[in-house]
């Protein structure tokens, strides 16, 4: 069965603040509900945490490290799942059931087996 | 040596030949995919059945049972390939299968070709990358003639079905068709491509030619195809009957310099009877079967059928194709509706009428249509300055040479 990243792009928030609770729940009844493909996945900090590692001049250069995403946009890559799932269709069903499909967007990648 | 006779007997073999392998090369490649599950190797055997069938049957004659005769072609054609590659994996077993002669019943057929039908068209993949498969795999068109068709260089095209054949396979876009509930959203992406591959044909927004001829056809052998697989869908059923009569106009739509003439001026003696009366009895088919929501081809078709029973321009029943515009924005609002809503207005009511609601429209500055519209109602009216900074607006913006040709001509009036 083909594995998927399902990318969660929503308004960037720290999802360790009370205040994300009610939404929280949301995602963990999600998690309960897709149990069954559901095979890892995490909430992210906030973008304000994030480093963008660089090797300028190729490898073995530079490291340029920055501070922030490697993309700066209104929504922002805040958590992941991975599933697995029969085809896209059951993927693609399962994802529109998470929160962040209907308050942001998710994309959905297949994943190489390695 | 042939003599006149032989000769013209061995065209017309060839001839019948290959309109039997153009109908059936689709149901082969679609049933050729469900058995490898692989695009690749389907296309590759199927197209060796129809070199070999081109080969033989216009010598020996069409055999009885054309589609048995090239699935049995190119389904050993696949298994040798697969046998070959299985050789070198060490994978036996994965040909055998093949080899299996499973029933292909008519109703395996053409569910096979259903499956196709939906996986070229599932919503993970572009418009465009939908169109190009459709012509491709559906419609049989080679990359060189899908690129021709709709403007693209061949290595654009190429890459671009390439791209679309992996994301069927990496993403895992399923092959089969959808449950019940996801039909109708489904058949609606389904109907766009096809229309729009008519359209592209009947109405070419780029180049020379208004009617892209090769295209027009192959999107109505599509709306065919689909009422042959689903004669019970009112948005095929809907879909065809819109093609039939949009395109039952294709002789009366250009005049002798091949320029673009409006629904009145036509010579409705050049429109095509047969396709209009196979099309208004299709959009009867069709309404009959729509449910509550009234679908969009459907509503389309019977405004289009309006126009194509209308003895003339001026006899046009304005009222009912008013009242059809009403229920088409219930299901399909958008600007252009309302603009085509306001031109039939002012047939009704007078260019103030319709001029006043075109002018309520928001969203269409980029629309050439929309500016000639106005400029069609300014000029009426008599308010030519206006009027010529409106077609001025709509020449500045993508036409093609023969339209622009036109509005040049009205501009030059004012």
């Amino acid at each position: 069965m083909p594995t998927y990243i399902a990318l969660t792009y929503t308004a960037d928030v720290d999802w360790s603040s009370p205040e994300q609770a009610s939404e929280m729940a949301e995602y963990r009844e999600f998690g309960a509900a897709a149990r069954a493909v559901i095979r890892g996945g995490s909430a992210l900090y906030p973008t304000a945490t994030a480093t963008t590692v660089r090797v300028s001049g190729g490898k073995g250069g530079d490291v340029l490290t920055t501070d922030g995403p490697y993309a700066e946009t209104k929504e922002a890559l805040t958590g992941f799942y991975l599933l697995e799932c029969a085809d896209l269709d059951e993927a693609v069903s399962t994802v529109a059931k998470m929160p962040a499909a209907w308050n942001g967007a998710v994309e959905v990648r297949p994943v190489i087996p390695l | 040596m042939l003599t006149g006779d032989a000769a013209r007997r061995q065209d017309r073999a060839a001839d019948a030949a290959a309109q039997v392998i153009r109908a059936e090369r689709s149901r082969i490649l679609a049933t050729l995919i469900r058995v490898t599950g692989n695009v690749d190797l389907a296309e590759d055997a199927t197209q060796d059945a129809v070199v070999r069938a081109l080969q033989t049957w216009p010598r020996d004659g069409v055999p009885d049972n054309p589609r048995g005769w090239l699935l049995v072609v190119a389904r050993r054609r696949a298994v040798d390939v697969i046998r070959r590659e299985a050789h070198r994996a060490g994978k036996e077993a994965e040909a055998v299968a093949l080899l299996d002669p499973a029933p292909d019943s008519p109703e395996a057929v053409r569910d096979d070709l259903l499956r196709l039908v939906f996986t070229c068209c599932h919503p993970a993949l572009s418009l465009d990358a939908q169109v190009a498969l459709a012509l491709r795999t559906l419609g049989g068109l080679a990359t060189a003639e899908v690129a021709r068709a709709l403007v693209v260089p061949e290595a654009t095209m190429a890459k671009r079905l390439i791209r679309a054949k992996q994301k069927i396979t990496r993403a895992g876009i399923p092959y089969r068709i959808p449950p019940a509930e996801e039909l109708p959203g489904r058949l609606a992406g389904v109907a766009a491509t096809v229309y729009l591959i008519f359209n592209e044909g009947y109405a070419a927004g780029t180049g020379d030619d208004v009617v892209r001829v090769g295209l027009a056809d192959e999107g109505l052998r599509l709306a065919r195809l689909l009422v042959e697989l689903m004669p019970d869908e009112p948005t095929v059923l809907g879909l065809l009957a819109l093609l039939l009569l949009q395109d039952s106009r294709r002789l009366a739509r250009v005049d002798d310099d091949s320029r673009p003439l409006l629904l009145a001026e036509q010579d409705r003696s050049l429109w095509d009877r047969a396709a209009i009366t196979t099309g208004v009895a299709l959009v009867g088919e069709a309404l009959r079967r729509t449910p509550v929501n009234p679908d969009r081809y459907v509503v389309q078709a019977a405004i289009a059928a309006c126009h194509a029973l209308a003895p003339s321009y001026h006899r046009t029943p304005w009222d009912a194709v008013i009242s059809w515009y009403d229920v088409l924005l219930t299901v399909h609002d958008t600007p252009v509706v309302r603009l085509n809503r306001a031109a039939a207005v002012a047939e009704r009511d007078g260019p103030a009428a319709g001029l006043a609601l075109v002018g309520a429209i928001v969203g269409l500055a980029g629309y050439p249509w929309f500016h000639a519209t106005r400029g069609e109602l300014l000029h009426r009216l008599g308010r030519v300055d206006e009027a010529a900074t409106a077609y001025r607006a709509a020449l500045a913006l993508d036409l093609n040479g023969p339209q622009a040709a036109r509005l040049r001509d009205r501009l030059a009036e004012c």
